[in-house]
């Protein structure tokens, strides 16, 4: 009944179309604000899986790369399942 | 001397020339000397809003390319004293006037006048380069649209880098009662996102559409309530402190309909 109610007056927070536009419009300023264009953080993204790989053996599928805002600054978050942690058969590979 | 001030958005259609009409009609009505400028060429808009079009003999390019002088072009307010308008060109397109005509020409205005307003055109090319050039402070105007916010950023973004720092934010068209039923941005919303300060909230009022087609600035009519909005804002510029509205008031029957079953929330 109270439900009804809430419905009735506007109070649906579930389909509040004001959320889904602030998110969106939260997204798309992060992203103009570095000019990280999607292909770039998709390159990245996948760059990232092949060094990832040589030491853990990673769910690229579940694999998620994103620029997020705290605050004042912008900041890279990477969230990678590791599936298995590879026995490493060669050196590690050393940027010069 | 006077300030320059531009009234910029980046999206069109978000109510710059109201705003520029408005707050500078409640400006004057504040008894200050206010220059209106129309950097709009070749989609000029207001002349129409404040209903001088058929008063325009020179305009803003006749003064830059030398055909006549400043005083000539700009056109006296009837209503009131201390209002003047220097009409933008209708059959000229954004290339015929240049960041440094602008510069020379706020400079010149500044003189003369305590406020320079500056309509500024939608987008960020050579009209927003244009409009800016010359001036001190920005008033950027947005409305409570992912597209409008977006782009509002944008503006913001780029007015800092002309070293306009002391922006501040107008969102129009606010309807209340659809912010309450969480189908519109509300104004912290906007705020959140946006990094500049606020100078007035102005709710989405029938008697905007009225007044233009009147050309008559709504700051004119005590009963519209954006008008309310558009004076409150003048005030502010001027330095003082006027409360926000409470746009909650008149929304129809919900807000009563609500208070009587004891649901109203403390939003």
């Amino acid at each position: 009944m109270l439900e009804f109610l809430m419905r009735f007056l506007g109070r649906d927070p579930a389909s509040s179309s004001k959320n889904i536009a602030r998110e969106r419009l939260r997204l798309v300023l992060v992203h103009d604000r570095v000019n990280v264009s999607p292909e770039v953080l998709e390159s990245l993204k996948e760059e990232l899986i092949q060094v990832i790989s040589h030491y853990m053996e990673i769910d690229e599928d579940a694999l998620e790369v994103s620029l997020n805002q705290a605050d004042n600054s912008v900041a890279l978050m990477a969230n990678i399942p590791v599936l298995r942690v590879k026995r490493l058969t060669r050196e590690p590979v050393t940027p010069r | 001397m006077g300030e320059v001030v531009v009234v910029t958005s980046g999206k069109g259609g978000v109510g710059k020339t109201t705003a520029t009409a408005n707050i500078g009609t409640a400006l004057a009505a504040l008894g200050k000397r206010v220059a209106l400028v129309d950097t709009d060429i070749g989609l000029r808009k207001l002349d129409l809003v404040l209903g001088l079009e058929n008063r325009i003999v020179f305009h803003l390019i006749d003064v830059t390319s030398g055909n006549c002088q400043l005083k000539q072009a700009l056109i006296r307010d009837k209503r009131l004293d201390g209002l003047y308008f220097l009409p933008a060109a209708q059959t000229r397109d954004k290339t015929a006037v240049t960041p440094e005509q602008m510069r020379e020409l706020s400079a010149q205005l500044k003189q003369d006048f305590d406020y320079v307003l500056i309509d500024c055109p939608a987008g960020i090319e050579q009209g927003f380069k244009n409009a800016v050039a010359g001036a001190d402070r920005a008033l950027v105007v947005t409305n409570p649209e992912i597209s409008a916010v977006r782009d509002a950023d944008r503006i913001i973004g780029l007015l800092e880098a002309s070293e306009i720092t002391n922006s501040r934010l107008i969102v129009n068209r606010i309807r209340p009662n659809m912010v309450k039923r969480g189908n519109m941005l509300d104004v912290e919303d906007i705020l959140d996102n946006l990094r500049i300060d606020l100078i007035g909230v102005v709710p989405e009022d029938e008697k905007i559409l009225i007044s233009t087609n009147r050309g008559e600035p709504a700051v004119l009519d005590s009963s519209s309530r954006a008008g309310q909005a558009f004076r409150n804002i003048a005030r502010r510029i001027l330095g003082e402190e006027v409360p926000f509205l409470n746009l909650e008031a008149n929304e129809g029957w919900r807000p009563w309909f609500r208070r009587i079953f004891g649901l109203s929330n403390a939003r």
